[in-house]
């Protein structure tokens, strides 16, 4: 029964209305987003024009594709920690977010996208830019919903956020009709705290922590791997100490880079296809294998019938469903990597791994003779190396920039030799691997991080597909530092042509603009290095320079990557040359 | 471990909401596999649905679908059981011509062999139905088919598991493993 002061609440309330569109606004705003990146067009219209009446409290940036909006909202989304949100419109523009709700899906990064749609009257008719974006889209995204009535707008916006955040992160959807943003929606909001069918953050069982904690305690030659999961959980101070307390060797995933400094003395690498000899050598010879906020994934794991074995298997992990997807756990912690972390500490007891670090140290040297120090000083007489050209941004900017990197050979070198120093700065496309990501994820980084270097690391190859998001920079005077390393190849997909393919070099040699002018074009500057001499001293320009700036470094153009676990190949069997 | 393909019943319990049905179908499509038999409707809790689907494949590959099945966001729980551990059944419709049953004694001793029943008698075309294994339907519409059967339909399996846990404790766990922070 409702008491009077609530009936005059209701009547209160029941009198302020506002339009769908305004609602969804709204709950934007009542979220903390000060920030979107979208794309107009016929079927958001109403929002947008809703968008008019707060400027000043929501930002919106202007993409010059779609695509390119999902991207900047996950570079936001990854470095803030907060949803990135997106706004396109019906058909077409609905249909580019694909991508990049897929690479969220993969990568777990929230992502709210809003979308708009035909007037509900006309869905199913084949109207005008009429896709079934909810089918379509349902295969890369957690959670995703159509709205047809105004009144439902400020639910399923509260619901979409508290899913895109909660538990293992993820993209989510919302398609709203035309006529819902035109409806009328009393004007209120409350966030969502629980969804009754989904189990956010799973109960820690406190019988797995002793399990763990003993298996800790009896292991000889364990192995930390860390993942995404660490920076997911925000548990840079319980990763810490867990590796600094326990004194065991972490290596990690390329989306758990900077979860721990590289330099740590107890950081021994990259783990994976391109990672470093040691760990993924030992990988096959420790007797516990501690996999913190990571899924295996096959780039990690290589032949997964031949990994880690012989070891023991501690796997945290907040999906079920990745407990026994790929590597089978013997001690699953199934909850937040932080919880787990916290209730593991008190259990340990620091070891002395003297010769296990010895044998890492040992592969280290081998991989330093063989690949780093040709990477990293090559010969007079080669051509400038990514390496170098790493080396010095690195040395430059002092290991505290975001690095922002796209998808190939200059991914793996760009993780392999930056000194990241600090926490939850490595941004990258790992698990979709899309080419176009790093540039439009740069200039959402650097929005959620202005005090901080951004700096975008993208080859030849993936800068043009996405280029047009300088439009972005160019608008909104994005200091984003852009750096090509120029090879002219499609370098990853040429080294394997090279490798396995009989060096039958299909479709991979680029036909490249001058991406300088390109710049200019869009009132950016740059220059470009082509001799070793000139390196430093543009480096210095690149990371010094106020504004947006594009360095195109020309490198070798038929240096590959080392070491490499070939496709199909067990970790152990990885190659350094 | 099993590797040999064999005959599984997956229950899911889900929110009665649209597009479920496609999310839960596309982790069969994505994985290859094929779906025998699917059905849904409302469970013994209101607004809760209940689906029973059967697939032909190894106990590992089951296992891990299922658990891509729990994850979705609006799905409360999934179980999967082998046939021993589910009591299951199948209800098949026949449309025969009523004159069928005028002209000879037969098709009425074919019904009452099989231990089916008369659903609908109308001038024209009388319904039979049978509940049983798929070999009973079958076997129904194979001694009918010869009397001029003119339709039939058969029902995807609905099944009970044999363990004890009613879903409504399931429901409870999960509903306050939902509020945790």
């Amino acid at each position: 029964m409702k008491t009077v002061a609530v009936e005059k609440q209701d009547e209160k309330q029941a009198e302020q209305f506002c339009s769908g569109a305004h609602a969804l606004v709204k709950a934007l705003i009542h979220e903390g987003v000060d920030t979107i990146f979208g794309y107009p067009g016929g079927a958001i219209m109403p929002v947008y024009d809703a968008l008019y009446d707060f400027e000043g409290k929501i930002k919106h940036h202007m993409s010059r594709h779609e695509q390119g909006a999902t991207h900047a909202a996950q570079g936001y989304a990854r470095q803030s920690g907060k949803p990135g949100v997106c706004l396109a419109t019906s058909g077409p523009g609905a249909t580019n977010l694909i991508t990049g709700l897929a690479d969220a899906q993969l990568d777990s990064t929230p992502l709210v996208c809003i979308t708009g749609q035909v007037p509900s009257q006309m869905i199913g008719t084949d109207a005008f830019q009429e896709t079934d974006v909810v089918s379509i889209s349902m295969a890369v995204t957690k959670w995703n919903v159509q709205v047809t009535k105004a009144e439902d707008i400020p639910a399923a916006i509260a619901k979409a956020f508290y899913i895109a955040k909660s538990g293992k992160p993820g993209p989510v959807l919302v398609d709203i009709t035309k006529d819902a943003q035109f409806g009328k929606c009393p004007d209120t909001y409350e966030r969502c705290d629980q969804v009754r069918s989904y189990i956010a953050k799973p109960k820690i069982d406190p019988l797995a922590i002793e399990q763990a904690a003993q298996a800790i305690a009896e292991a000889k030659k364990p192995l930390v791997l860390f993942g995404h999961g660490v920076l997911l959980a925000n548990a840079k101070d319980e990763f810490r100490e867990f590796i600094e307390k326990s004194g065991m060797p972490a290596a990690w995933t390329i989306l758990g880079l900077s979860a721990l400094a590289t330099d740590h003395p107890q950081n021994v690498g990259m783990l994976g296809m391109h990672g470093n000899y040691a760990p993924n050598k030992l990988t096959n010879e420790c007797d516990l294998l501690i996999a913190v906020g990571m899924r295996f994934d096959d780039r990690v794991t290589g032949d997964v019938t031949r990994y880690a074995k012989q070891a023991k298997v501690i796997h945290i992990e907040i999906d079920p469903a990745e407990i026994d997807k790929n590597v089978k756990a013997d001690i699953p912690i199934l909850g937040d990597c932080r919880e787990a972390l916290q209730r593991l500490i008190p259990h340990l007891q620091r070891k002395d791994y003297q010769d296990w670090y010895a044998t890492f140290s040992a592969l280290d040297a081998e991989e330093q003779e063989q690949v780093i120090q040709r990477d990293l000083f090559p010969d007079e007489s080669a051509p400038l190396s990514m390496g170098e050209v790493i080396r010095h941004l690195s040395d430059i900017s002092k290991g505290s920039a975001v690095l922002v990197t796209d998808v190939g050979q200059h991914q793996m070198v760009a993780q392999r030799y930056y000194r990241f120093g600090e926490w939850n700065s490595n941004i990258t496309s790992g698990g979709l691997g899309t080419m176009g990501f790093a540039l439009p994820a740069a200039i959402g980084a650097k929005l959620a991080a202005p005090h901080r270097q951004v700096v975008a690391v993208i080859g030849d190859g993936g800068f043009q597909m996405t280029l047009q998001e300088l439009g972005m920079i160019m608008e909104a005077g994005i200091a984003v530092k852009i750096l090509i390393l120029n090879n002219q190849f499609l370098g990853m997909v040429r080294q394997w042509q090279d490798m396995f393919f009989e060096k039958r070099y299909s479709s991979v040699d680029m036909s490249n603009p001058d991406f300088l002018m390109i710049a200019k074009a869009y009132g950016i500057e740059g220059q470009q290095v082509s001799e070793r001499a000139d390196l430093e001293k543009a480096m210095h320009t690149f990371l010094s320079h106020p504004k947006s700036y594009l360095l195109e470094v020309m490198v070798g153009k038929e240096d590959n990557i080392f070491p490499m676990i070939p496709s199909g190949a067990a970790v152990d069997e990885i190659r350094l040359k | 471990m099993k590797t040999m393909k064999e005959q599984f019943t997956i229950s899911i319990y889900t929110e009665n909401t649209i597009g479920i049905l496609h999310r839960i179908t596309t982790i069969f499509t994505r994985r290859h596999i094929n779906i025998e038999s699917i059905t849904a409707s409302e469970s013994e809790v209101p607004d809760i649905h209940r689906y029973t689907i059967v697939v032909c494949q190894e106990d590992e590959k089951v296992r891990k679908v299922v658990k891509q099945i729990e994850k979705q966001i609006d799905v409360f729980k999934a179980f999967y059981h082998p046939n021993d551990e589910v009591v299951r059944q199948e209800l098949a419709l026949y449309k025969m011509p009523t004159q069928a049953f005028s002209n000879t004694r037969e098709v009425e001793k074919i019904v009452r062999k099989h231990h089916a029943r008369l659903l609908a008698v109308e001038p024209e075309f009388t319904i039979i139905e049978k509940t049983g294994y798929k070999t009973e339907t079958q076997a129904l519409f194979d001694e009918l088919k010869a009397y001029g059967l003119l339709e039939f339909v058969r029902s995807g399996w609905i099944s009970i598991s044999k363990p004890m846990k009613e879903f409504q404790d399931y429901l409870k766990e999960v509903e306050e493993a939902s509020k945790n922070k």
